[in-house]
């Protein structure tokens, strides 16, 4: 009957079981692919030159030589070393963006301690010292808000979101202190280069880079094939089954973020002694941030975390590089890296959805 | 009694920025957006404003200050809105985690506003937009020579009070209007507001990109009013940006405590540099740094105690931060 037919949408979007690893690698490919199409549109747009050369000029800007290499790798470590950070927190759902303050408290008490106890204390004391007082002030600052949140349910992005601010008050003031009458503080303990990560295998960031590889083993495995890591996803999943099966779901979430903040304090540690050997309000620089989209991007396999790590660091100091050619300004960055994560985040969609167009039998069947 | 009067004259702009911001997030907010993306709206906002005025002014035969204003909101609540339409199309036709869109959002608006904004600066340091600046930062006149209450009522640009009657309007919306029902039902439960008959995208799109109009103009505000006109690269927008989220939290959800809680807001902010000279004591300048955190230690405060209280209607909205699909239950 004609006049009974049922309106079919021309679209539909319906859920997909699981999508198949050929079918999630596809989509993430194509995602990357259109980025950089983009990219290269917005190149073209503003430079003239040949899209294709000027990526050419970013990979051999970026890793071409010995140190400019290295000067990548001490940069991905940076970021890499706050999505693991995260990891924890965020497939617990529990919206740590707060690494960024928790990473300046750290490195602000490494800072505290390398200037007041640098001459004082011995090296593998002063390192110990260091170590823990900044891995202890990040987990508390991490602490805070997960303990209201397990007590009252108060909103954990919000409150890490003004911590990042509390914590910027901090350095600014103790910046303030250390550097007196100076302009700006420069490199802490310039003389004596106490508290500074020595050279190991003959390169400046090697400490760093191998405390953050090693982490990176430790944490996948955490997550995956402990007790601990099993509690967070099932909190991930639904606290109602957490409780359900006897897990304290307050207990989880306040160890969780405790780990969470004590490794962003360990970050802010790594990245005082190892990378700038002083402070600033802007020592996370925004990594904070940007770690979120790491680790969610990589839905917490820290493995994936280095790969789309590298892709942010390469994009981002290869556009400076090309801005610093092309007499543009580093900003160009922030737009590439913008274009690329919206790529990524809408290609999400493809994996978990599929989109159904009308194939205009529905009303004949009805 | 002339520092009162002129920490009060700071603090209302400088409230009136981040009100328009926190107004544009709590309209997006209700429809169960958690935009993250308000610091990048307003550069996106502001630089629009500023760069539309500024070519207008330089190039125009005879530039007239209305056509001046005109021009230069229409861009701003245009790209502002652009801004929102991104976050839009990522969070609700692909749901796209909200978090993340919103802070790739944020990036990515600094970046074109900065970035675009070196080709206006061409190598200066700053560059200004004067006559959009006396537009919009004209005073009422007579009414603002009236001594202290003139210069404190009725000695700002007409987009403070622009600022006031928005609020207004947008209470009266959200709670007297069957439209603005609909919107707060969507954010509160998607599902239920579905099967009422109310179409949630639509509702959604709207609310966000609308919500990301009114937050741009808090940037177009900051350049064009309360810095003088001078656009330059800074970080500031991002900062105003942060705080402006915090209000909307500070507010419980409400515009007409956005009037108050931003002009308050103003005054923490102010506070380390006109406090000390008001009690007649200098501080170090290390305290003042201190001194800076204290708006996000009231909001913290705020966050805390609303939800020791648990009262309904103190609450984010229930659905706030989760995408809606129809299927799911």
């Amino acid at each position: 009957m004609s006049n009974s037919q049922i309106k079919e949408p021309l679209m539909r979007v319906v859920k997909r079981d699981g999508a198949r690893m050929r079918e999630k690698v596809a989509a993430r490919a194509a995602a990357i692919l259109l980025a950089l199409v983009l990219d290269a549109l917005f190149i073209f747009f503003v430079t003239g030159q040949n899209p294709i050369s000027v990526y050419g000029v970013m990979f051999q800007e970026t890793f071409g030589t010995k140190s400019r290499c290295s000067w990548a790798m001490r940069d991905l470590v940076s970021l890499l070393c706050i999505g693991i950070a995260l990891a924890p927190a965020f497939k617990m759902k529990f919206w740590n963006v707060g690494a960024e303050g928790q990473v300046l408290m750290g490195g602000l008490v490494t800072a505290l301690i390398m200037v007041y106890f640098g001459n004082r204390l011995p090296m593998p004391v002063l390192f110990l010292v260091m170590l823990l007082t900044s891995v202890a002030i990040g987990a508390v600052w991490g602490l805070i808000p997960a303990f209201f949140k397990a007590k009252w349910k108060t909103n954990e992005t919000l409150f890490t979101l003004m911590m990042n601010y509390v914590a910027t008050s901090f350095v600014a003031c103790a910046v303030n202190i250390m550097r007196g009458q100076a302009s700006s503080l420069g490199k802490l303990n310039m003389g004596n280069r106490a508290g500074w990560f020595p050279s190991v295998f003959g390169q400046r960031y090697n400490i760093n880079i191998i405390v953050v590889i090693i982490l990176t083993f430790v944490m996948y495995f955490y997550l995956k094939y402990t007790k601990h890591g099993y509690e967070i996803s099932v909190v991930g999943e639904s606290e109602n089954t957490a409780r359900y099966a006897g897990i304290n779901v307050a207990k989880v979430i306040m160890r969780t973020m405790a780990i969470s903040g004590a490794i962003s304090g360990l970050c802010g540690f790594l990245i005082v002694c190892g990378r700038d050997q002083t402070i600033s309000t802007t020592t996370a620089g925004g990594n904070g941030f940007t770690a979120i989209i790491v680790a969610w991007l990589a839905k917490f396999n820290t493995f994936y975390m280095a790969l789309i790590a590298f892709l942010l660091v390469f994009l981002q100091k290869g556009a400076a590089e090309i801005a610093s050619a092309y007499g543009l300004n580093d900003y160009a960055a922030s737009i590439i890296t913008g274009i690329i994560l919206f790529c990524i985040l809408g290609s999400e969609f493809f994996i978990n959805y599929k989109v159904i167009f009308r194939t205009g039998k529905g009303g004949k069947t009805a | 009694m002339s520092n009162l009067i002129a920490w009060i004259i700071r603090a209302i702009p400088f409230g009136t920025i981040i009100m328009y911001g926190a107004m544009g997030e709590i309209l997006t907010e209700k429809s169960g957006n958690l935009n993250l993306g308000v610091p990048g709206i307003m550069y996106l906002g502001g630089f629009a404003g500023f760069a539309s005025a500024f070519y207008y002014e330089n190039n125009a035969a005879s530039p007239n200050g209305a056509i001046c204003i005109l021009l230069s909101l229409v861009c701003c609540v245009a790209a502002s809105m652009l801004g929102g339409l991104i976050y839009s199309f990522l969070t609700i036709s692909l749901r796209a985690n909200q978090n993340v869109t919103g802070l790739a959002l944020t990036t990515f608006g600094m970046g074109i506003a900065n970035f675009f904004g070196v080709f206006i600066l061409n190598g200066k340091s700053y560059t200004a937009a004067p006559l959009a600046n006396s537009a919009y930062a004209r005073k009422i006149p007579f009414l603002s020579g009236l001594g202290a209450v003139g210069q404190t009522v009725f000695g700002y640009g007409f987009l403070v009070y622009a600022a006031i009657v928005l609020a207004v309007v947008l209470h009266i919306f959200l709670n007297s209007t069957r439209v603005g029902l609909n919107l707060r039902a969507v954010g509160e439960n998607p599902a239920t507001a579905d099967a009422a008959g109310i179409s949630v995208t639509k509702y959604k799109y709207l609310a966000t990109c609308i919500g990301a109009g009114i937050s741009g103009i808090g940037g177009m505000y900051y350049v064009l009013d309360y810095n003088s006109g001078i656009w330059a690269t800074t970080g500031q927008i991002e900062a105003l940006g942060w705080l402006a989220v915090a209000l909307v939290i500070f507010t419980t959800w409400r515009p007409l405590n956005a009037i108050w809680g931003a002009y308050l807001f103003g005054v923490l902010y102010w506070l380390y540099q006109f406090l000390p000279s008001l009690m007649g004591f200098t501080v170090a300048s290390y305290v003042t740094d201190l001194i800076q955190m204290v708006p996000y230690v009231v909001t913290i405060a705020v966050l805390i105690v609303s939800s020791l209280h648990k009262k309904k209607e103190n609450q984010p909205p229930a659905h706030l931060g989760l995408a809606y699909f129809r299927e799911e239950r």
